[in-house]
């Protein structure tokens, strides 16, 4: 841009806000992290790969990873349907169930744990029929799953539903005149002109899961190697005084995630090109 | 495709849209729904492709019952006021649309599918734009993008609402000289809705008018401007002048000053005199039916626009030839060269 354009902006205020952003995130978000890196780089790199090599690490990883995602994928599939329903019908109680979905934001995480663990436990109302099933959650893996998806379902229900809000109802009629069945319009209108809404809100219940501790914890039973998560491993070694243990897990999980984040922001990119803006 | 439509009945709450209407179209025929917002047309349109449901009534294509069939089944091509385009599609993949959701029974193979498309394309004008996305395209390339498509299942009906609604005055008017065009060449039995009289008489071969969730009036572009049929349409096409009028014992009376008028057998009582703008003809005063003083006079086109206030206390516009200059102040004559009295007040 040209000295001139610069000076004739017509939206005041650039240097004003683009000063205070940069320094906000600074001092909120990269020199916290900036510092987790170097304190990593007190620690060899042997000494980091045999950290990371370790059995324990290693599971933590995979339960944490692994269980996040798996945890997104059935909240993108059953976010989708609330938001599906809420957005479409009229029936009593929408604006209830439409303020319920916020519950798993507001509610201290350490209350959900709780509740979902006395819920899910071998005596707790849904724990004991699952148990006579012969599936027990509350204490294993499962329950970091079940965990997982309480927290993550109102990021997928608040990206998707102002989009679908957006989309006109008309263009379902038009599918519907041009011969597609409900199912193929679904398939080959609806979902591609949600798809990039659909990928962040999958992206954001990651994250979140990714990082959840406070209800997890509760319900996990947090046995090494099995059901034991990332971050509590972390707090773990810190307890322990080992730093660099933690550092060096820490940065992994933040590589990870920055690594995931930015993928599916790729490709929510690439979704959204094909959909320019009206 | 002949389409008919008996009694039909349509109510939105205590609000009814559609209140009884019977309408034959005839085979390939290019028929205007025309009427003021809330008069039930885009209703009964929706009715026919089966994207609504009547209360009651009959719709039948062809003599065979269409309320049987939903709008999937239906096979009419429907052209929306906002395109509904598939805005993640190309314009190609938007006309092809039809074409790859069939049933794979009767689905063309990919190289037909192509060629289809490539020949509709070819038809609205725009292959040169198959391979942008529709938020690329201006609002008259979408609507022909948006008829292509819809053309596409080969339709036996084609239905447009308000398909020029939303585009600018210049390309609506080129739009319109397309579409009577088009429909001369593929010659499929169309609809349309408009609230644009000068698009329904311009393109329709016939005109519904409907107000109210009534059809007011069936008839040629010519048959509903030269004889309207009721107060309504008389208001609705052309500009009319209209004065309440008192008749009584043969005579017609403005408030207290009898015009002269002559009454073909209407019943006494409150009436409504309906004038064309430019049927009224200017004398010297004391001439004519009508006096009155010149209040303000615009000139533009071919003609002169004039305020004039009657003696009687009404205020009408009229548009006079400019071969005789009128300014404001003026006392002038005027004489209906044809007009119309409906019993009502």
């Amino acid at each position: 841009m040209s000295a001139i354009a610069a000076r004739r902006r017509t939206l005041p205020g650039f240097g004003l806000t683009m000063g205070l952003t940069l320094s906000w995130l600074s001092i909120i978000i990269l020199i916290p992290l900036a510092g987790l890196f170097l304190k990593s780089f007190e620690i060899s790199p042997e000494q980091f790969w045999n950290i990371l090599s370790s059995r324990r690490t290693l599971n933590a990883l995979r339960v944490s990873f692994g269980l996040a995602f798996a945890a997104a994928c059935v909240n993108l599939v059953m976010g989708s349907i609330i938001v599906w329903a809420l957005v479409r019908y009229r029936f009593p109680g929408r604006r209830l169930f439409d303020a319920i979905v916020d519950v798993p934001f507001a509610l201290p995480t350490a209350v959900a744990g709780v509740a979902l663990t006395s819920l899910f436990a071998e005596k707790g109302w849904l724990g004991a029929p699952l148990a006579a099933l012969g599936i027990k959650v509350a204490f294993t893996p499962v329950g970091i799953f079940v965990a997982m998806i309480f927290i993550g379902i109102p990021f997928v229900v608040r990206t998707v539903q102002p989009v679908l809000q957006d989309l006109d109802p008309e263009i379902e009629e038009a599918a519907g005149s041009l011969g597609a069945s409900r199912w193929q319009t679904i398939i080959r209108v609806i979902l591609p002109s949600l798809a990039p809404a659909l990928l962040t809100g999958l992206a954001l219940a990651f994250a979140r899961a990714v990082g959840e501790y406070g209800s997890v914890i509760f319900i996990a039973g947090n046995l090494p190697n099995v059901s034991e998560i990332a971050p509590l491993l972390i707090v773990i070694r810190l307890s322990e005084f080992r730093y660099a243990d933690a550092t060096a897990i820490a940065v992994i999980m933040l590589v990870v995630s920055f690594v995931t984040i930015f993928a599916v922001n790729r490709l929510q990119r690439w979704a959204q090109n094909r959909i320019p803006a009206r | 495709m002949t389409i008919e439509v008996r009694n039909l009945v349509k109510k939105f709450g205590s609000f009814a849209a559609l209140d009884g209407v019977d309408l034959k179209v005839d085979n390939g025929e290019l028929l205007a729904l025309l009427g003021p917002s809330g008069s039930g047309k885009t209703t009964l349109l929706r009715i026919i492709a089966g994207l609504d449901w009547p209360d009651s009534g009959e719709v039948s294509f062809n003599g065979e019952d269409a309320l049987a069939q939903g709008a999937r089944e239906r096979h009419v091509g429907f052209v929306f006021q906002h395109y509904a385009l598939f805005r993640h599609m190309t314009v190609f993949e938007n006309v092809a649309f039809g074409l790859r959701v069939q049933p794979r029974a009767v689905r063309r193979d990919e190289a037909t599918i192509r060629a289809r498309v490539k020949d509709l394309l070819d038809l609205v004008q725009l292959d040169w734009l198959a391979d942008r996305y529709p938020s690329q395209l201006s609002g008259g390339q979408r609507q022909r993008i948006a008829l292509a498509r819809a053309l596409a299942i080969e339709p036996r009906i084609l239905l447009l609402d308000e398909p020029f609604g939303a585009l600018d005055a210049k390309v609506r008017k080129e739009l319109r000289k397309w579409l009577r065009s088009l429909h001369h060449e593929i010659n499929v039995t169309s609809i349309f809705v408009t609230h644009d009289q000068e698009e329904a008489l311009e393109v329709a071969n016939r005109v519904v008018v409907m107000d109210k969730g009534r059809i007011e009036q069936i008839g040629s572009p010519n048959e509903v401007y030269e004889s309207p049929a009721t107060a309504f349409v008389h208001g609705f096409i052309g500009e009319s002048i209209e004065l309440p009028v008192h008749v009584a014992d043969g005579v017609v009376r403005l408030g207290s000053r009898p015009l002269g008028l002559a009454v073909d057998g209407l019943a006494s009582g409150a009436s409504r005199l309906f004038v064309r703008r430019h049927d009224m003809q200017v004398g010297p005063a004391g001439s004519g039916a009508f006096e009155g003083a010149v209040q303000h006079v615009r000139n533009f086109g071919p003609v002169q626009r004039a305020e004039v206030a009657l003696f009687g206390g009404e205020t009408i516009e009229i548009d006079a030839p400019r071969d005789k200059e009128l300014r404001a102040g003026d006392r002038i004559g005027l004489e209906p060269r044809r007009y119309r009295i409906f019993a009502g007040g």
